[in-house]
C-alpha cells in the first residue's frame, strides 16, 4: 500500500493484542479463543502471560465459534480469532446461529482479512465477510482504519453487549488520528476539514482508508476538495454522516477491500438512493472476476485501490457530473 | 449390548412419579402437535424420557436458579424435537401451560426450534451439530470458574453425520470435561430411513471411546435405568460423558413405534383419538403395577 505522507504505525494485529494484554490484566473473565491461529493473530505473547485465558481449539473453526458462544453464555469476555477467511465462510453457520441469532456476545476477530495474504490466493481471501454478515441480523462489524481506531474499538468490545465481528489486516498501518480524536462505534470519522461543499465524498473502511485520504491530498493540489470518511462501523451504519457527506459533495466514491457487490459501496448506494440523495456514485473494491494474483499491494493498485487510482476516478467521475 | 441394571436405591415411589410424568409429556407432546398441525412426533416420543429424568431428578435447574449461572445447564441439540422440552419446561413452571396453545402461530416465541425468547431456554439450535460445541464452551467456563455445574445436551443420532460433532467431542476430550453429558437419542431413524442405510455411523461406541469419552449404554425409555445411570456421573474422573440411550423413535404410541414416516408425520383425528385411549391405557397399567397414588 502507498503510504507516503504518512506516519507509519504498528500492524493493528499488534496492537489489538498488545491492547487486549492491557485489559486482561484486571479482567480474568477475557478470553482469546485460536484456530491454531496464536501466532497469525499476534497472540502469542498473550498467551505466555495469561495461559488461562486462551483456549486453543485446533484447526476447527465450527467448534471455535460453537465453543466461543458457550463460553460468552457463561459470562466471558471472548475473543475469538482466526482468519477471516475461514471464520466468516466455514463457521458462517455457528455465527449466524451460535453468536447472532443467539444473542450471544462473542467478539468475532477476522484477522489478515480482505486480501492480506496476497499471492496465497483466493482460499485466504476474504472478500464475502461484509456482505454475508451484513445479511445475518444482530451482528455489529468494524473494520478499523489504523492503529487508534483498533486500541479504541477493542477497548469498546470488551463491555460491548452484542455480538460484533472486527475486521484486522495484516500490514503496518499508518497513523490517521490524533490521539484526542472521538471514536465511537458506529460514528464515521472524518479526516478532512469540515466544509459547506465538497467536490468529492470518499468514504472508505479498514486498510483503504489511508489511500483514500492520500488521493484526497493529490486531488486537493488539483483544487478539488473532498470529504474522507473512516466509517470503520458497516454496522451500526452512520446513516448521518454518510446523508451529509454526499449531500454537501458533487459525487461519491466508497472504497474497500470487499467485493463490489454486497459491502460498502451497496450499502451507501442503498442508503442514499432510499434517502433520496442522488449523487453520481462509484464503488472502488474487488470486480466480480477471479482476483488478479499478487501482493496486497499489486491487487489494490490493480483494481485502482490506491492514491493514483482512487485520484482517477475521482476525475473522471467530476468530468462526467460536469458534462451533464 | 450391556444396559446398565435397574437400581434397587431409586425408590418404587420416584419411579412411579417419573413414568407417570413420561404419560404426561407425551400426552401433552401429541397435543401440541395435533393441535399446530406441525411437529416432529416421532424424535420427541424418543428423547422425551431422557429429558424427564434430566428435569425431574439429575438437574439442578429451575424457573428459580435459571437467570444464576452456578446450576446445572440443559442444551438441545436435536432442536427440531421441541415439542418434547416445551412439555417438560412447561411441567417444570418455567411457563404457563396454556403458552403452548400459540405454538407456531403468529409472532409466537413457541416456534418449531428452541430459542431463548422461551424462559428455561439458554441456547437457539434447529441447525445440526451446533448444540455440543456450544456446550463445551460451557462446560470450560464452569471448570475454569472452578464450578461445580455440569451441562446436558441431547443429540440425535442423525445429527451425528454433523462433522462439528466430531470436532466438538476432540475439544471435550482435550480440555478433560468431566462436567459435560452428551446423550445420544439412538433411535436407529432419520427423515430418510434407517440412520445406517442413510450413512453408516456404526460402531458409535468404539467410536466415542476413540475420541476419549467415558461411554455408557442404557435404555433411553426406562426412566429407572437412566436416572440409575446419570446418578453416577461423572462416569470417568477427566473424561467427557458419553451415553448411548437406545430408544424407539415414536415410543409410546403403537403405531408411530419404529415408523420413520412419524419423524414429522402428523397424527389425523382417528388416530389422535386412539393415541389418548392408549396413553389412558398406560396410566391405566401404571395404576396397576404400583397402585393408586
Amino acid at each position: 500500500m502507498v503510504t507516503n505522507n504518512l506516519p507509519i504505525g504498528k500492524t493493528n494485529l499488534d496492537i489489538f493484542a498488545q491492547t487486549l494484554i492491557e485489559l486482561a490484566a484486571n479482567d480474568h473473565d477475557i478470553l482469546v479463543v485460536t484456530s491454531d491461529s496464536r501466532g497469525s493473530g499476534r497472540v502469542t505473547p498473550f498467551a505466555e502471560k495469561f495461559p488461562e485465558q486462551i483456549v486453543e481449539i485446533g484447526i476447527a473453526e465450527q467448534n471455535m465459534v460453537g465453543v466461543s458462544a458457550g463460553l460468552a453464555s457463561a459470562g466471558k469476555k471472548v475473543f475469538t480469532v482466526s482468519p477471516a477467511c475461514f471464520l466468516t465462510a466455514r463457521a458462517l453457520e455457528q455465527i449466524k446461529n451460535d453468536v447472532a441469532y443467539s444473542d450471544q456476545p462473542v467478539k468475532i476477530i477476522g484477522i489478515s482479512a480482505g486480501v492480506s495474504y496476497g499471492a496465497l490466493g483466493t482460499t485466504h481471501h476474504s472478500l464475502h465477510d461484509f456482505a454475508a454478515l451484513q445479511a445475518i441480523n444482530n451482528i455489529d462489524i468494524v473494520a478499523p482504519a489504523d492503529n487508534f481506531e483498533t486500541v479504541q474499538v477493542i477497548q469498546a468490545a470488551v463491555r460491548y453487549p452484542r455480538p460484533i465481528y472486527i475486521r484486522f489486516g495484516k500490514k503496518a498501518m499508518p497513523n490517521l488520528h490524533s490521539s484526542d480524536t472521538h471514536f465511537e462505534i458506529g460514528k464515521a470519522i472524518q479526516l478532512t476539514p469540515e466544509r459547506e461543499k465538497y467536490d468529492v465524498a470518499l468514504i472508505a473502511i479498514g486498510e483503504t482508508v489511508a489511500p483514500a485520504f492520500l488521493a484526497s491530498q493529490a486531488l486537493l493540489e488539483k483544487g478539488i476538495n473532498c470529504c474522507v470518511l473512516s466509517l470503520h462501523s458497516l454496522r451500526p451504519f452512520d446513516e448521518a454522516a454518510v446523508q451529509q457527506a454526499a449531500e454537501r459533495s458533487k459525487a461519491v466514491i466508497t472504497v474497500e477491500e470487499h467485493s463490489v457487490n454486497g459491502g460498502l459501496g451497496s450499502r451507501v448506494a442503498s442508503f442514499l438512493m432510499q434517502a433520496g440523495v442522488f449523487r453520481p456514485l462509484r464503488i472502488v473494491g474487488i470486480p466480480d472476476e477471479h482476483t488478479v494474483t499478487g501482493s496486497q499491494g499489486e491487487i489494490f493498485n490493480h483494481y485502482g485501490i490506491s492514491p493514483q487510482g482512487i485520484s482517477q476516478t475521482a476525475l473522471r467521475l467530476l468530468k462526467k457530473e460536469a458534462e451533464q | 449390548m450391556p444396559l446398565t441394571p435397574t437400581p434397587p436405591q431409586l425408590s418404587l415411589e420416584k419411579i412411579r412419579l417419573l413414568e407417570s410424568k413420561s404419560i404426561l409429556y407425551r400426552r401433552i407432546i401429541l397435543k401440541m402437535i395435533f393441535m399446530a398441525g406441525a411437529g416432529h412426533t416421532g424424535g420427541s416420543l424418543s428423547c422425551v424420557d431422557i429429558l424427564n429424568v434430566l428435569y425431574n431428578h439429575i438437574m439442578n435447574i429451575s424457573p428459580q436458579n435459571f437467570l444464576e449461572v452456578n446450576r446445572d445447564h440443559y442444551i438441545h441439540s436435536k432442536g427440531h424435537s421441541v415439542e418434547a422440552l416445551y412439555a417438560v419446561l412447561a411441567d417444570k413452571d418455567f411457563f404457563p401451560i396454556e403458552l403452548l396453545d400459540s405454538i407456531e402461530k403468529y409472532a409466537s416465541d413457541f416456534i418449531g426450534h428452541p430459542t431463548r425468547s422461551v424462559f428455561g431456554i439458554e441456547q437457539n439450535t434447529g441447525a445440526l451439530g451446533h448444540g455440543l460445541s456450544v456446550s463445551v464452551g460451557m462446560a470450560l467456563a464452569a471448570k475454569k470458574d472452578g464450578r461445580h455445574d455440569r451441562v446436558f445436551t441431547i443429540m440425535g443420532d442423525g445429527e451425528l453425520t454433523e462433522g462439528s460433532v466430531w470436532e466438538a467431542s476432540a475439544s471435550a476430550a482435550h480440555y478433560h470435561l468431566d462436567n459435560l453429558v452428551t446423550i445420544i437419542d439412538r433411535n436407529t431413524l432419520q427423515i430418510t430411513g434407517r440412520t445406517e442405510n442413510v450413512l453408516a455411523m456404526e460402531p458409535l461406541e468404539e467410536k466415542f471411546a476413540a475420541f476419549g469419552y467415558a461411554v455408557r449404554h442404557v435404555d433411553g425409555n426406562n426412566v429407572a435405568q437412566l436416572a440409575a445411570l446419570l446418578e453416577n456421573l461423572p462416569f470417568e474422573a477427566g473424561k467427557p460423558n458419553l451415553v448411548l440411550a437406545h430408544t424407539v423413535k415414536g415410543k409410546g404410541i403403537s403405531f408411530m413405534e419404529d415408523q420413520f414416516q412419524w419423524h414429522h408425520r402428523l397424527p389425523t383425528d382417528a388416530e389422535y383419538s386412539v393415541a389418548l385411549r392408549e396413553l389412558e391405557q398406560a396410566e391405566k397399567a401404571l395404576e396397576k403395577t404400583y397402585g393408586h397414588q
